[in-house]
């Protein structure tokens, strides 16, 4: 592949402006499918299930097979609207999105064209410096997932040069949530960082309503970004680009900076921008071209036949609007007072995009500094080093499990560390681990007395030192003993005791 | 000994629960039936190799006591577009040769709840698109009236079923007359129910908006008895109605002993085009009418000015949905995959419907992706559907008016095999009067109201009723046919020749 | 006369998964040509004015309770497959790319 000229970033922001543009699907984590009863993989009952185990006959366009709206996903849907400021439409209904894939049991895809169930929102995001960005949302709309493909027998396992495919239909019907952004303007310099806020702010919206898992690595949320871009002054929207496949905050801010720079080397030398989708290479940090929008692209959508359409009751609506969660940012400034966080620490938190981590870190027993010190420190370390998210290592519960055996004085700092890769290691719980590992602190005087003696007995004039005022003589002591118990020995409680003794 | 074969369904069901007769003999006898007429008539394309067994053990629960439905025990027959667990299903397609289901069709599931017992499969145009059985993959049904002649369509396999007795009770579907048009070709009656009134659920969709399930027999009766097992609600199927129904044989019944038609407002339909009417067809139409008149009916001439529009609208939105309905037939997870070697899964896919489809699905489906692509769903689908609006409203001007509406069936007795194949445009106007009641979604049964002079051959007489209203088509179909039977000294399935007497296999 | 074309006919073949012959492709575009003519004659009633049905009965708000049931095992998955392995269905190379 040729190599792709980039522009200098702060040269392409200099003479384009950058138009951005989201499209967010949202898994849902119903106990069942948008259209069958299914068992839905998206919630937590059913995660690991073997490949072909949750389908009902309509998941796999069986012949005659129906489907049936699940109420429990309109009711989220209609949450989700609401949280994104939507107005609800009075009536809504289902369309057919009609084009052949293998993943797709009855080729063609149930979603919302021209009546989705909300539309016309706006939401707040916060950017790290606590700026507040408004985002204006068209539209969100429900619609079913399709099933998994498995390319075979290539290389790389990617589609190019496989040599067949497999097919899941597990996930084939699994309610999603259609979040699609207006055309975002002013974004400008900070385009990568409102795209990365943005993502943040809808995974903590879905988070606080408890409709879906929302871990991006997971596939609960995945974002298309399009990004644009004009030569300052002029009015006429650019041609954009829908990079899909863009999996994490981290690789969503990647992109946009990345497609902002190919577009401008592009324009700048006289070339025209190909209104494509492109796929993002994490890791290459690159975009590269999928198929040009064509012929293909017909979708020939219709009214559902088989199914009617969503009216809900204004009350079910208002009832609905009543039990939400309050609003991110607010919910930022009300933790960040409870959790008693200076600015920096908590912007740490957020910039992290660790907030909910460290929030059912403490709702699960830790201190709030605690669990910041585990977030923003060891975890996004480990996470950073991997190329993944902290998220994606350890659940919260876990961590305030592994503080709790801290706190109890079972585990020193050094010991937790070497707990926790246990844990991401996926070695058990911290208490297993601790008890498989033999990690825990030696609690027991009287196997440390053993050890302080016979330090002792090889520094005889340490107790004499002490006697003297030399306290920081115990210190060749301590560090003796310490080593002795490797490092499973709480050295305040070794200290205590070798003060104890030059005093008796 | 009585023909089991020639009783009706209410008289069969009448000797199962009295014991004079068991249901392994009345099964047996149309197994046995069907081998001898079927070589001629082939009404099936799969016969079920453990119906006596099915029937036996209906005769062992009745043994023991147990409390069984109406019809338990009766013989029934299958349209192949229903799906079935223990028995092929494949719509008429080449594309889903030997498919089985794993699960049964929401009729079928209640047909085994009562008793009923499944004969076999039967034939029908290929994904019910047709009107003359000819476009199956396996070969036409003929028509017991006349070897030569087609059995109606799509469901001329259930019709000819039950006009060769090789099958008292059948199931059939209707999507634009796919029941009611056979009825008329074969002198049987059908039923379309009001669209939402019988469950949808495993019948392999031609037009969802459009199909439904219903009843095929030889009388009122029997259709009602049927109709009361298969009808109401199923959570399975959402355009399912959550609907009260009142017994329809109770219906057939009241309207075969009362005085239905006295007083009863039977509208005609002033422009229905006398021009393509058989004439016989019209006479036989114009007699019913009178015998109607006779028992106190008035007559009454009723405008619906939008119904010349149905074909057109019918032949936009059932493409439309069947080409996406049909969609699912792709060679990935059932039915038919051609092999091309080194090619990708798309083109595995296109030769495989290539392969798999036959004429007239083909052209159905690139004249419903016609329809639906860019830039002309507004001037045809949209279009459509608003005539489906407007003839809703006929409708209802006229329902304002008068109890019923009164057509002939269809336009012609039966035709020749072949005679109408290449030209499509000429089958698609056999269903000119009943494609009507499926765009607007009001119930429709057809009913044999003698023969065609000029050919001796069967006429139907079509009644529509407003949406909810079947029970009020059971009892003006039930009246009139009492009368009728009346003045023929017998049922006119009694007039048609015998078959398998001479060297039938 | 309607604007069907051996070319429209083709590229309706391709958005339907059929692969069409030139014998099919010539002899369906002059059969679609005259049902398209006809058909065409709804729009002369289809005035703005006139709403669409979808639906011959209209209802609205049907669902289903979030209650598993109704999941086939993986036996009846797979009973009518043509080709599968390790549980999955099985599909020769697809051309293009991931979605
Ligand atoms: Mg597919
Ligand atoms: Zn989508």
């Amino acid at each position: 592949m040729a190599k792709v000229a980039l522009m200098d970033y702060d040269k392409a922001l200099e003479i384009y402006e950058p138009v951005l543009g989201f499209e967010i699907h949202v898994e849902l984590n119903t106990g069942t499918k948008m259209f069958s009863a299914a068992g839905n993989p998206a919630n937590e009952a059913h995660h690991g299930a073997e490949p072909n185990t949750l389908v009902a006959p309509v998941d796999m366009g069986l012949p005659g097979s129906l489907p049936v709206v699940n109420e429990t996903a309109v009711r989220y849907a209609i949450s989700l609207g609401l949280a994104l400021g939507c107005q609800i439409a009075p009536s809504s209904r289902f369309a057919r999105k009609n084009y052949f894939y293998p993943d797709l049991g009855k080729n063609y895809q149930i979603s919302q064209y021209d009546e989705p169930i909300a539309f016309e929102g706006e939401v707040e995001i916060e950017l790290d410096g606590g700026d507040i960005v408004t985002i204006p949302i068209e539209r969100a709309h429900m619609e079913e997932d399709a099933g998994k493909l498995t390319h075979m027998g290539g290389a790389t396992g990617r589609i190019q040069g496989a040599e067949y495919s497999l097919v899941d239909y597990n996930r084939a019907g699994v309610p999603l949530v259609e979040i699609v952004t207006k055309p975002i303007f002013g974004a400008e310099k900070r385009a990568p960082e409102i795209a990365k806020a943005y993502i943040a702010t809808i995974r903590d919206i879905v988070r606080a309503l408890g409709i879906s898992e929302a871990r991006m690595e997971r596939g609960n949320l995945r974002c298309d970004a399009n990004v644009s871009l004009r030569p300052r002054g002029q009015e006429k929207l650019g041609t954009r680009t829908e990079t899909k496949n863009v999996n994490s905050m981290r690789s969503v801010e990647r992109a946009v900076r990345y497609e902002i720079q190919r577009q401008a080397a592009i324009l700048a030398a006289g070339g025209t921008i190909t209104q494509e989708t492109r796929h993002w290479h994490e890791d290459t940090g690159t975009t590269s071209p999928g198929r040009p929008k064509s012929d293909a692209d017909d979708y020939r959508y219709f009214p559902e036949p088989d199914l009617l359409p969503v009216v809900p009751a204004p009350e079910l609506i208002e009832q609905l609007r009543a039990a939400l969660p309050e609003a991110p940012a607010a919910h930022r400034r009300r933790l960040k007072t409870a959790w008693g966080f200076t600015d920096l620490e908590f912007q740490d938190v957020v910039n992290g995009g660790l907030l909910a981590e460290v929030e059912a870190t403490v709702a699960a027993g830790a201190a709030p500094a605690a669990a910041r010190k585990w977030w923003t420190g060891e975890l996004t370390r480990v996470a950073n080093a991997a190329g993944t998210e902290p998220a994606a290592l350890v659940e919260p519960a876990a961590v305030a499990e592994l503080q709790k055996l801290v706190d109890a004085g079972t585990l020193t700092d050094k010991l937790a560390r070497q707990v926790l890769e246990g844990m991401i290691a996926g070695e058990g719980t911290p208490q297993q681990i601790v008890d498989a590992r033999g990690l825990a602190v030696v609690s027991d005087d009287g196997a440390l007395i053993a050890a302080i003696d016979e330090a002792l007995a090889a520094q005889p004039d340490v107790l004499e030192k002490i006697r003297d005022g030399k306290v920081q003589a115990a210190g060749a002591v301590i560090g003796a003993v310490m080593k002795a118990m490797r490092g499973q020995a709480d050295a305040a409680r070794v200290r205590e005791l070798v003060l104890e003794r030059a005093s008796a | 000994m009585t023909d089991l074969t020639r009783l009706t369904a209410a008289d069969l069901a009448d000797r199962l629960a009295a014991g004079e007769v068991s249901s392994v003999e009345a099964t047996q006898a149309h197994l046995d039936r069907i081998a001898a007429v079927d070589g001629d008539v082939r009404a099936f394309l799969h016969v079920s190799d453990h119906a006596l067994q099915v029937a036996a053990d209906i005769d062992r629960r009745r043994a023991a006591g147990e409390q069984l439905g109406p019809v338990a025990g009766v013989p029934l027959a299958v349209k192949d577009v229903l799906v079935t667990t223990d028995m092929p299903s494949t719509s008429g397609s080449r594309i889903l040769e030997g498919y089985l289901s794993p699960y049964d069709a929401t009729v079928v599931a209640r047909s085994r709840a009562a008793g009923l017992v499944p004969l076999g499969k039967t034939n029908m145009d290929e994904f019910a698109m047709g009107s003359s059985t000819e476009h199956s993959a396996y070969g036409p049904t003929h028509n017991p009236w006349d070897l030569d002649r087609i059995p109606g369509g799509s469901g001329g396999g259930s019709a000819a079923a039950v006009a060769a007795f090789e099958a008292p009770l059948a199931l059939g579907s209707d999507t634009g007359g796919s029941i009611r048009q056979p009825a008329h070709v074969t002198g049987t009656v059908g039923i379309k129910p009001t669209y939402g009134g019988v469950s949808r659920f495993g019948a392999i969709a031609l037009a969802s908006s459009l199909d439904q399930v219903g009843p095929v027999t030889r009388t009122v009766l029997d259709a009602g008895l049927l109709h009361d097992v298969i009808g109401g609600h199923d959570p399975h199927d959402s355009t399912s109605l959550a609907h009260a129904w009142p017994s329809f044989a109770d219906a057939a019944r009241e309207g075969a002993r009362g005085d239905v038609l006295k007083g009863l407002k039977v509208g005609v339909i002033a422009e229905l085009p006398d021009s393509g009417f058989q004439a016989g067809v019209s006479a036989s139409f114009r007699a019913a009418l009178s015998a109607m008149e006779a028992q106190g009916a008035e007559i009454v001439e009723i405008s619906a000015p939008h119904f010349e529009y149905g074909v057109a609208a019918y032949y936009l939105i059932l493409p439309a949905e069947a080409s996406s309905n049909l969609a699912k037939f792709d060679s990935v997870r059932f039915g038919l995959r051609v092999d091309v070697p080194g090619g990708t899964v798309e083109d595995v896919m296109a030769a495989t419907r290539d392969a798999g489809f036959g004429d007239e699905v083909k052209r159905r489906i690139i004249l419903g992706t016609y329809a639906l692509s860019a830039g002309y769903y507004d001037a045809y689908y949209g279009s459509a559907q608003k005539v489906r609006t407007l003839i809703q409203r006929d409708f209802d001007a006229a329902f304002a008016q008068v109890d019923v509406i009164a057509t002939p069936s269809a336009p012609t007795t039966a035709f020749r095999l072949g005679e109408k194949i290449d030209d499509p445009l000429q089958m698609y106007l056999n269903d000119v009067t009943t494609i009507p009641a499926n765009l607007a979604g009001v119930p429709g049964i057809s009913i044999p109201s003698g023969l065609a002079e000029e050919d001796g051959l069967p006429v139907g007489i079509q009644f529509l009723a407003p949406a909810m209203q079947d029970a009020r088509l059971y009892r003006v179909g039930a009246a009139l046919e009492a009368v009728l039977v009346d003045s023929w000294g017998g049922p006119l399935l009694d007039r048609a020749p015998s078959l398998g007497a001479g060297g039938a296999r | 006369m309607s604007e069907i074309t051996p070319d429209l006919v083709r590229h309706l073949g391709v958005l339907a998964r059929i692969q069409l012959s030139d014998d099919e492709v010539e002899r369906l575009t002059g059969q679609l040509d005259v049902i398209v003519d006809n058909i065409a004659k709804v729009a002369e009633v289809a005035t703005p004015d006139v709403p669409a049905t979808s639906h011959p009965i209209a209802l609205e708000n049907v669902f289903r309770p979030d209650v598993v049931g109704g999941m086939l095992s993986l036996g009846e998955v797979l009973q009518n497959a043509p080709d599968a392995a390790d549980g999955r269905f099985r599909v020769t190379a697809i051309l293009g790319e991931e979605q």
